[in-house]
């Protein structure tokens, strides 16, 4: 009987990509079952269960079916095997090599950052598209919840538009900082990297195409947040474009150009940030300068000053 | 990584009769802070105001002192080789002007009393819808932190043994700064000639000074 069990899981094991020598099956069995006396469902699952962690597989896989459907806001612990339906809210250039894409996907639940190893080769996500990622691991770092893509997750992309919504901060305050790193930058074309001296740090030294961000940091004088505006808030912002910026750089020589003429128009003002928050970061989608204030709010404080 | 400090908002008066600072812990790279009458614990400052003047005082290397009046009082601000696009800021700036400043707090000891400055990260030429929004914005923030000077709070009572603020005089100090900004204050859009004949007139003036 043991010899049949293990006959039949080391099938299923090779089914996976597993190669499980047979006598190893049939010992860990046989302890279990004649030693033990462990029920053969409970020992069957047990020597499962033993395997599938070493390769980091999961249950569900081995079953024959794919992690349990959750929202982005469920998420509560770390090592869980889940599935997402979800939109791509913001990729993020990736900074290190072992990093294929990393960025936020969302749904009406929240958003949480996700992160495609390189080793396991998932194809690449769209920003602004909708998929299913079956089979993703949650995981935490410095203090946040995040899903890592493994070989086992599955990607689908679907035409359902996800609507993001809730875990969005709205900031407003004063523009105390534009980081280096803003303004017209390069982009490794096949990793969208961001080039550093004009080398990608997957594929050294690379022709790269333009793009324009900005990393402000928004103060209010109780909270400090470091906002990161893409290319499309940057020139709605600013109102300076893509190409705008790419002739300023040329005409004066110096790519920085950009970057102080964006300095120039938001350091020290007030503006009202909304966005995804992901730790100190707050991924800005929408950026307006503060109105004027008026004479209700002036003579709303006064009162407050004289009731004091 | 360190947090960055947030950076504070507090009137020129209050800042200026600021004297006690310290340190939360002995490492040399734990930061120095100014801690105000009303409780602002200060590192990092966001003012905003008219810089009024402005003087190359370097003896060797270029080293700039500029002032930064808001409507209580006067900044000081200093820009030597460590500020450099402050510094650089400061050279070129035509005054009067408003300008919001971002900087770190600085004290010295005379030996009969501290002076206060700031020393900038960034100096910015701003619209005077801004500074009237930052009027706004120190006021309420002020008027909040008068409101709990009496809690348990930690900076709180360190303010209050210290200083035993009169805070009769600081609600004073942000209703003067309100309504130099209320209704009447606010000036018509000017046209490009008014503004350079204005700048022009008040550049003589302080030259009279
Ligand atoms: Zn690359």
């Amino acid at each position: 009987m043991v010899k049949d069990i293990a006959e039949e899981l080391k099938s299923r094991f090779s089914e996976m990509g597993l190669d499980v020598p047979l006598e190893d099956i049939k010992s860990k069995l046989d302890e279990l079952i004649n030693k033990f006396r462990v029920p053969v469902d409970e020992a069957k699952r047990s020597v499962v269960s033993q395997y599938l962690k070493e390769s980091n597989i999961p249950r569900s896989k081995f079953y024959g079916e794919d992690a349990s459907l959750v929202k982005v806001g469920d998420i509560s612990s770390e090592g869980r095997w889940v599935s997402l339906k979800a939109k791509v809210v913001q990729l993020w250039p990736s900074e290190s090599d072992s990093i294929a894409q990393a960025g936020l996907i969302g749904d009406e639940t929240g958003a949480i950052k996700f992160v495609n190893w390189a080793k396991s080769a998932r194809p690449l996500v769209e920003e602004g598209k909708s998929y299913i990622f079956k089979n993703v691991v949650t995981d935490s770092w410095q203090g946040r919840f995040q899903v890592n893509f493994n070989k086992n997750t599955d990607i689908q992309e679907i035409e359902e538009d996800i609507e993001v919504g809730s875990s969005v901060e709205d900031v407003t305050g004063a523009i105390v900082d534009i980081q280096s790193g803003s303004g017209l930058i390069k982009r490794c074309e096949s990793c969208n990297r961001v080039l550093i001296k004009g080398s990608c740090g997957e594929h050294g030294k690379v022709e790269g195409k333009y793009d324009l961000r900005v990393k402000a940091v928004i103060d209010d004088g109780k909270i400090v947040r470091d906002a990161i505006l893409n290319r499309e808030i940057t020139e709605k912002l600013t109102g300076i474009t893509l190409d705008m910026a790419k002739k300023m750089a040329e005409e004066a020589l110096d790519p920085s150009k950009v970057i102080d003429t964006i300095t120039e128009q938001l350091m020290g003002s007030y503006f009202n940030v909304k966005g995804p928050r992901v730790g100190r970061y707050i991924l800005v989608e929408t950026m307006e300068k503060v109105a004027p204030i008026s004479d209700e709010e002036i003579q709303g404080t006064i009162a407050m000053a004289e009731g004091l | 990584m360190l947090e960055r400090e947030v950076a504070k908002r507090v009137f020129a008066q209050e800042y200026r009769e600021s004297n006690l600072t310290f340190k939360e812990s002995d490492d040399q790279y734990s930061p120095l802070y100014l801690l105000t009458p009303t409780g602002a614990k200060c590192n990092r400052v966001f003012i905003t105001g008219t810089l009024t003047e402005k003087e190359d005082i370097g003896a060797t290397a270029e080293h700039w002192r500029a002032r930064v009046a808001d409507p209580t009082g006067v900044f000081t601000i200093y820009a030597g080789q460590y500020q450099p696009e402050a510094a650089q800021m400061l050279s070129a700036i035509e005054l009067p002007q408003f300008v919001a400043v971002v900087g770190k707090t600085n004290t010295y000891d005379t030996g009969e009393g501290i002076i206060t400055s700031i020393r900038p990260e960034s100096i910015q030429v701003i619209d005077a819808e801004t500074r009237d929004r930052w009027i706004l914005e120190t006021a309420k923030h002020t008027l909040e932190r008068i409101a709990t000077l009496g809690s348990d709070d930690p900076d709180a009572i360190k303010a209050r043994e210290h200083y035993s603020p009169d805070l009769e005089r600081y609600k004073q100090m942000v209703l003067q700064a309100l309504k130099s900004i209320g209704k009447g204050q606010v000036p018509e859009e000017e046209t490009e000639e008014d503004k350079a004949e204005k700048v022009g007139f008040e550049v003589m003036d302080l030259s009279k000074a």
